[in-house]
């Protein structure tokens, strides 16, 4: 295991020798420790690598991640996961806003809550939140899929495309163009992978699946008011 | 951006060190804000007596023999406290209509900061540690206060366009985010009496709240309504005499992050600015819902009143 102190190399230093991780390196596990909510922890990562970080992040903690597991022992800040490619984030504690924003591969589990505008504009993430997440989450989501095990806040799915939507609890309101669909077997399926890669125990039938009405996918002078 | 930070004391024992604690979270803020900074500190108050902050850009000038001065205006004792730029002046309760005059007709350059039982507002152009280290912040004791680190947007980088703003004994205001409607209130306001001394946004919004209070609303009433009135995007962070309020627009994309713990309340616009809080580690952290008023008093029991959007 190396060990890495935040506060006596820098963040430039910290990410420099992170990024110097070969695909093929022997130095696999890596542990980030006095954070303090710093921004930009863990970020453009692309080896095979095992970090975690042990304390609260604050803006785009591991954004741009490929092949690296991040794990975060705290609270996370701003645009964790952001643009993601592939790899794994794990936030043990909650999400702040744009948890996973336009993210195109891997998952990012939240074991908290998320805050607002979680996957915004997701491109093939997946993304599985233990807890609630806030309002206008997946807004303008394109593919991929948003797992909640909580409740939904409001307009959830605004301008949604192909993603998937799965909520368990209550959905305070759906946004345009967003709406409730059938649950089928590959659903389920799909589901029940997620949720176990994400190590949560749940039930896949309880949940709700949401996705696009498709009805803005092309724009129609008679849709204006909606857009 | 704007950085906001504020600290609600539960635990007397720590109010030698609000100061200290306060000046560390706005230090933290300062990229999130470097133009100017300010910090709104409740400390203590004279039964009888209100106190009034003012500013001069040329304190030896301005500030000299001006409590003998004042004196024989309000016809009570002055006691004036000078700090930098700044002066506090301790005055018979009931004087500040008769001070503020008398000190526009003098034409001394003097403008007023705050006025109120407890409230001191310290505030400059420049960057937090220099604004903190002019005013000896650290030194300050006090029961509950707000700080800000401003990035201009929507009026110039000025003394009276730092924050926090005072617009009604004892209330002060501090914000992130930018008013879209707050020409048109400003006028609105003023044609109600409300005195506004900028074109700052942010001092519109303080006003508002004033203008509410006055007419009969309590802050908590007056912040629920500030979600229908005031048009853009808002964090707001304000101090009364006896308590500490947060609320944040139905859109909420400025940040904000709150802890609790025993001993205290604290807001912070990044997680950063609470890291070296006593026990912070086992606080009870989380991120203030959109169109919620949140607020403590040391009278009261905490309340939360979620605004339907």
């Amino acid at each position: 295991m190396q060990i890495i102190d935040l506060e006596s190399i820098g963040l430039r230093e910290m990410n420099k020798t992170l990024h110097a991780q070969a695909e093929t390196t022997n130095q696999t596990a890596w542990e980030i420790v006095n954070p303090k909510g710093a921004h930009a922890i863990a970020c453009g990562l692309d080896a095979p690598i095992e970090v975690t970080v042990k304390g609260s992040t604050g803006y785009y903690c591991a954004g741009m991640n490929q092949q690296a597991t991040v794990n975060i022992h705290g609270s996370a800040g701003p645009g964790t996961a952001e643009n993601m490619m592939s790899g794994k984030v794990v936030i043990e504690g909650d999400a702040s806003q744009y948890a996973g924003a336009t993210g195109h591969g891997g998952l990012l589990v939240i074991k908290g809550n998320a805050s607002s505008r979680c996957g915004i504009s997701m491109k093939g993430i997946n993304i599985v939140v233990q807890g609630n997440i806030g309002h206008m989450s997946a807004f303008m989501a394109q593919s991929g899929n948003l797992v909640v095990c909580g409740d939904a806040g409001d307009a959830l799915g605004d301008s949604c495309y192909e993603a998937r939507l799965f909520v368990r609890g209550e959905v305070k309101s759906l946004g345009a163009d967003c709406e409730k669909k059938e649950m089928r077997p590959e659903h389920i399926e799909i589901l029940k992978d997620l949720l176990e890669q994400a190590g949560i125990d749940a039930a896949p039938e309880e949940f709700t699946r949401y996705g696009s009405a498709r009805n803005l996918y092309n724009f129609d002078v008679d849709n204006a008011a909606a857009y | 951006m704007c950085g906001i930070v504020g600290l609600f004391l539960k635990d007397p024992s720590l109010e030698p060190k609000l100061g200290e604690m306060l000046t560390s979270m706005l230090i933290t803020m300062t990229d999130r804000g470097p133009d100017s900074a300010g910090i709104a500190i409740y400390s203590g108050e004279t039964k009888g007596r209100t106190k009034m902050t003012i500013q001069s850009d040329d304190p030896e000038g301005s500030f000299g023999g001006l409590d003998a001065a004042l004196e024989k205006v309000v016809g009570g004792t002055v006691k004036m406290r000078v700090k930098s730029t700044h002066a506090i002046l301790e005055i018979p309760a009931g004087t500040t209509a008769k001070t503020r005059a008398a000190l526009a007709e003098m034409a001394s350059g003097i403008r007023v900061m705050s006025r109120g039982d407890s409230l001191e507002i310290y505030k400059e152009v420049g960057l937090p540690k220099d604004v903190a280290a002019q005013f000896d912040l650290s030194k300050m004791s006090g029961s509950h206060g707000i700080g800000h680190t401003r990035m201009a947007t929507e009026s110039a980088v000025t003394t009276m366009g730092a924050h926090p703003f005072n617009t009604g004994d004892d209330q002060c205001l501090v914000h992130n985010g930018s008013l879209s409607n707050h020409n048109s209130l400003r006028r609105k306001l003023r044609r109600e009496g409300i005195h506004i001394e900028t074109e700052n946004d942010t001092e519109v919004g303080a006003a508002y709240l004033t203008w509410q209070m006055q007419n009969g609303m309590s802050l908590g009433q007056a912040l629920e309504s500030s979600l229908d009135d005031l048009d853009g995007f808002f964090t707001f962070v304000v101090g009364t005499k006896d308590g500490f309020g947060v609320v944040r627009d139905p859109i909420a994309c400025k940040p904000a992050v709150m802890a609790e713990t025993d001993q205290y309340v604290a807001f912070g616009s990044e997680y950063r600015a609470l890291v070296d809080l006593p026990g912070i580690e086992n606080a009870r952290v989380w991120e203030p819902e959109p169109a919620t008023v949140y607020f403590w008093s040391h009278n009261d029991t905490p309340t939360t009143h979620e605004k339907a959007a």
